[in-house]
């Protein structure tokens, strides 16, 4: 059964309003939101989550609450990607006695920073009554503050308590009232309260309470915890009301720090977690450096916020932008000259440049191949995969790749030939033909990335096709992708996955195909979509308690099958 | 009132404040499952692990050729000819996949970790290292060590259940500053005074772990057991420190030798040949001190990535693209990896025997089993998996045969192991790999 429920949503005006300059500093004007009530499709929500905070959102809560100066020295369990993001992956890992012992160690270590000589009079605040002895008060207020963001919710009196007898007890123990505070607040940093995002029920069950909103919330635009005013604005009920919340996603959305959130979204859906283990042969790719790796990923979601920030430009258009940003490190591999010595400049591909989008960029290109060589059936199946949440299937088990790839084939000189002759092979063809027209248009670019116009003396041919429509080169495979609707439905379907933390549930189908229309309608409009999602009751929407179950939904994507594809 | 509970709370284990009073519980710690005091005079203590490669061998090249002691090695085995005594071979034992798909190098070595042929990349269930961890690795600093030569923490084959995988170390020096920093207590210390900080370390730790039965309200019945998980961890830490308040016993073998300089870490075979030996070196120290009695070593991942210098295909490449060499019968390039893996092998097992323990050496004490994820790997076999067995687990393995499977469900090992470490079990496995028959040719 589908029920209806009238909701203020934010007007099509408005986003023109703010289309028209960029998202920093324009705020909306309050009465645009309450234009017209539309229709807003129901939904029964999925459960609340339990989400572990990634090695990127420790960081950056330890940034916001302790200070940029506080160092995190260790390593963090490596995050886990489940059904296509890292996000959805959170809802699902734990943590291992290694991985306790090393937020132990990195705990501790913040916390003996926090109160050390250097940081103390910022962080503590206080004065203890005698250095040597406990002080109730003052370890009360340093906990309660700094545990209240920590937690991202109030401590209660119980917890408090507790807090204050730790340190307590422990200055006693050590004859010193930081050293005892320091361990206390040590505890608080290796507590499942802080290091999971653990969600909750409002009363009413069909809701998150205010805190568990506030954290969905700015990790959804922010990748950071709530600050303090987010805080106070749950604990004021603001956010149950729609023009508290408002407030808060306009406040949220129009500050810079919304370009980290998205940034975030994007590192995880195009799997740059991947850049980490990245390793080129130096023999065979002498450009290459951890230098060019990282200007690599960071290109990339510089030219994805330019575009879709700054310039408020439609999504599908970052398939076909030649706007990006170069390093020294960068121009090398691009062989393009760049005038800054250390940094970035902005760069604009010529219009007869064999580049333009995302994909023919070497944080796309250069991340989807072999060490020592360019591949095209990974890059077709990282852009079915992960730009249009199309899942390839396994090879089989006995395949032979005996012709496949070996590039000193002195009959087959070229990648097209290899996989052509691969796919005469019938087991092969199938997911070969899903895969191989995509990554071969991507061919003159090497497996860092450079360009190239022949393999083995043979020239390359890039032309394909993909759903119907063909291509002759990289640029127009860009344009392709950009009209195709599954890229569209891909990253809507991701943004919510990303935001929820699981796999849409049956009864948000509807939702979706409502959020996929409003995306179009919006030109396609990124932070259109954020604010969509973040305004909605959809997004804050739980099952009923006690009816809690862990998200174990089918992927919604269609999953291609060989026998589909072979027409 | 409710602060004075909560101060009762806090404060167990820690007025006082000295080691005396905490002592009396932790015996327990000191003690096995089958109530061998670890007191000086009593046998050494017994260690398993795991020694992984990826992408099997050359089955002709490979198997030996007789059964039973002395075996005939192979061209591809030949460095382990030095320890022959020492290693057992088992071979033709196999994963049935009971009608899953094969996933490409990722059934045959989770199937012959956990004994069910898996459905995705991961495992819901424990593999056979955690449940003898469970069993023999309690009283230890650490439960176990994970380790990776490829520098990847994702390359890792141990599983507590439910998904999670223990994360491997990606370095030597990160391995060795986990063991060896400042929180080590050297065993053969003259003085021993216990560390405040460990106690205090210890009754935080034990103030958090508090927090669960609130915690456990709110939440539904799978984060309950992903907590769970959370808070086990958190006590195996909690134990950690409450060790450090006691005085170790004494162990002759260890020795602490220098941290290792910073190395490059990659998939290049050759920083992956240093790295692990060094890693070798250090576990067997770790393991000469008394830290750890479970250890799991990756070589490289089940699709290998090792790749030479100026090459430009993998391991794992090689394996499916390269030619068949009429005149050799095999795979040339891809059979040098395995070549190089197999040295690595015999390196770990020399690094096992360099340590002197007791009247014979480290590995003595030890059992090392060692496995691939395919037989074969360009056809992706997972009959045939090759697996090793090196050290006598303190007398109770007969080391140095070999023992054909005949495609006997590899599960038959996995049993056998924990029945030679004490798990209290008489079958193992899944579905058509459930067996309760154990390789009796390597029990003494």
């Amino acid at each position: 059964m589908i029920a209806f429920q009238n909701i203020k949503r934010i007007s099509v005006a408005a986003i023109a309003a703010i289309t028209a300059c960029t998202v920093v500093g324009c705020a909306v004007p309050s009465d645009t939101a309450k234009d017209g009530a539309v229709v807003e499709v129901a939904t029964d929500g999925g459960p609340p989550t339990v989400r572990r905070l990634t090695a990127e959102q420790y960081r950056q809560s330890i940034a916001d609450i302790f200070g940029e100066d506080i160092t995190v020295a260790g390593r963090f369990e490596p995050d886990v990607r489940a059904e296509g993001l890292i996000a959805v992956g959170t809802a699902q890992v734990t943590v291992t006695p290694s991985g306790f012992e090393q937020y132990n160690s990195i705990g501790r270590n913040i916390a003996a920073q926090t109160v050390s000589e250097e940081h103390r009079d910022r962080l503590v605040q206080c004065v203890p009554a005698s250095i040597g002895e406990a002080d109730d008060v003052c370890a009360r207020e340093v906990l309660g503050r700094i545990g209240q963001l920590l937690y991202r919710r109030s401590l209660t009196d119980r917890e408090l308590d507790t807090q204050v007898a730790v340190a307590r007890a422990a200055t006693a123990e050590l004859d010193g009232f930081y050293e005892g505070l320091e361990f206390a607040l040590a505890g608080l940093l290796v507590a499942p309260e802080f290091l999971f995002r653990v969600e909750t029920a409002a009363p009413n069950g069909r809701e998150l309470e205010a805190y568990s909103k506030a954290t969905r919330l700015s990790f959804f635009l922010w990748n950071a915890p709530p600050d303090a005013e987010l805080l106070d604005a749950a604990a004021r009920g603001d956010l149950d009301t729609s023009d508290g919340l408002t407030a808060q996603v306009e406040r949220l959305m129009t500050s810079p720090r919304v370009t980290d959130g998205v940034r975030a979204f994007f590192a995880d859906m195009l799997g740059f977690e991947e850049f980490d283990e990245l390793a080129k042969d130096s023999t065979i790719y002498p450009a290459f450096s951890l230098k060019v790796a990282n200007d690599a990923r960071e290109q990339a979601l510089r030219t994805i916020t330019h575009h879709l920030i700054d310039l408020q430009g439609d999504y599908r258009g970052l398939f076909t932008t030649r706007q990006t940003f170069m390093t020294r490190a960068l121009g090398a591999v691009y062989r393009v000259p760049v005038a800054t010595e250390n940094g970035w400049e902005p760069y604009e591909f010529a219009p007869d440049d064999p580049r333009a989008g995302i994909v023919t960029q070497i944080g796309f290109v250069g991340l989807h191949s072999h060490p020592g060589r360019s591949s095209a059936t990974l890059r077709g199946m990282a852009v079915r995969e992960l730009l249009m949440c199309q899942k390839v299937p396994l090879p089989p088990n006995d395949v032979d790749f005996s012709v496949v790839q070996n590039t000193d084939n002195p009959v087959y000189k070229t990648a097209r030939e290899r996989l052509t002759a691969h796919r005469s092979e019938p087991m092969c063809a199938g997911c070969h033909k899903i895969t191989d027209p995509i990554g071969l248009a991507l061919e003159k670019f090497d497996g860092l990335g450079q360009f190239r116009e022949t393999e083995n003396g043979v020239a390359i041919d890039t032309s394909g096709e993909l759903e119907g429509k063909s291509f002759r080169n990289a640029v127009e495979l860009g344009e392709v992708l950009s009209g195709v609707s599954a890229t569209v439905s891909c990253v809507v379907d991701n943004v919510y996955r990303y935001a929820v933390g699981r796999m849409l549930a049956p009864s948000e189908t509807a939702w979706r195909t409502q959020l996929i229309a409003d995306f179009a309608e919006n030109g396609y409009n990124f932070t259109y979509m954020l604010r969509r999602i973040a305004l909605s009751p959809a997004f804050y929407r739980v099952g009923e308690a006690g009816e809690i179950q862990h998200t174990n939904m089918r992927h919604p994507a269609t999953e291609l099958t060989p026998q589909e594809n072979r027409s | 009132m409710i602060s004075s509970i909560n101060r009762r709370t806090v404060l167990r284990g820690m007025l006082g404040g000295s080691a005396i009073t905490v002592a009396l519980p932790f015996l327990d710690c000191f003690l096995n499952t089958n109530g061998t005091a670890l007191a000086s005079g009593a046998p050494m203590p017994v260690r398993f692990g795991t020694w992984f490669w990826g992408c099997g061998m050359t089955p002709f090249r490979w198997t030996p050729t007789t059964e039973g002691r002395d075996y005939e090695i192979g061209d591809e085995l030949k460095a382990i000819a030095p320890f022959k005594d020492q290693v057992s071979v088992l071979s033709g034992f196999g994963v049935s996949l009971d009608g899953k798909t094969n996933i490409p190098h990722i059934s045959g070595a989770l199937g012959l970790r956990t004994g069910l042929a898996p459905d995705s990349r991961t495992s819901d269930i424990p593999s056979v290292d955690m449940l003898i961890a469970e069993q023999i690795g309690k009283d230890s600093r650490f439960r176990s060590l994970e380790m990776a030569a490829t520098g990847n923490p994702r390359d890792s084959y141990s599983f507590r259940g439910a998904g999670v995988v223990n994360p491997s170390e990606e370095s030597p020096i990160a391995l060795y500053q986990r063991i060896f920093g400042p929180e080590f207590q050297d065993p053969n210390a003259a003085n021993f005074t216990p560390d405040p900080r460990a106690m205090v370390q210890k009754s935080v730790l034990s103030t958090v772990a508090d927090q669960r039965a609130d915690l456990m309200k709110k939440v539904g019945a799978a984060d309950r057991a992903r907590l769970d998980q959370y808070f086990t961890s958190l006590r195996q830490i909690e134990q950690q420190f409450a060790l450090q308040l006691e005085k170790p016993p004494p162990a002759e073998a260890c020795v602490v030798s220098a941290a290792p300089e910073e190395s490059e870490v990659g998939t290049d075979i050759r920083d992956a040949r240093r790295n692990h030996k060094l890693m070798a070196e250090i576990l067997a120290m770790a393991l000469a001190c008394n830290q750890t009695k479970v250890f799991n070593v990756v070589f490289s991942d089940s699709a290998s990535s090792l790749r030479q210098a100026g090459r430009a295909t993998t391991h794992h490449q090689l394996t499916h693209e390269e030619q068949i060499d009429e005149a050799l019968g095999y795979q040339p390039e891809a059979t040098h990896f395995i070549e190089e893996s197999m040295a690595a092998w015999g390196e770990f097992v020399g690094a096992m025997s360099g340590l002197r323990e007791g009247d014979g050496i480290l590995l003595d004490n030890t059992l090392v089993f060692a496995h691939s994820d395919t037989e074969y790997a360009k056809t992706h076999n997972v009959v045939g998996i090759p697996v090793m067995l090196a050290g006598k687990a303190g007398g109770r393995v007969k080391s140095g045969i070999h023992v054909k499977g005949n495609g006997d469900p590899i599960t038959r090992i996995g049993l056998t192991l924990q029945q030679l470490m004490g798990v209290p079990v008489d079958k193992w496995g899944t579905k058509s790999m459930i067996t309760s028959k154990s390789v009796s040719e390597i029990i003494a």
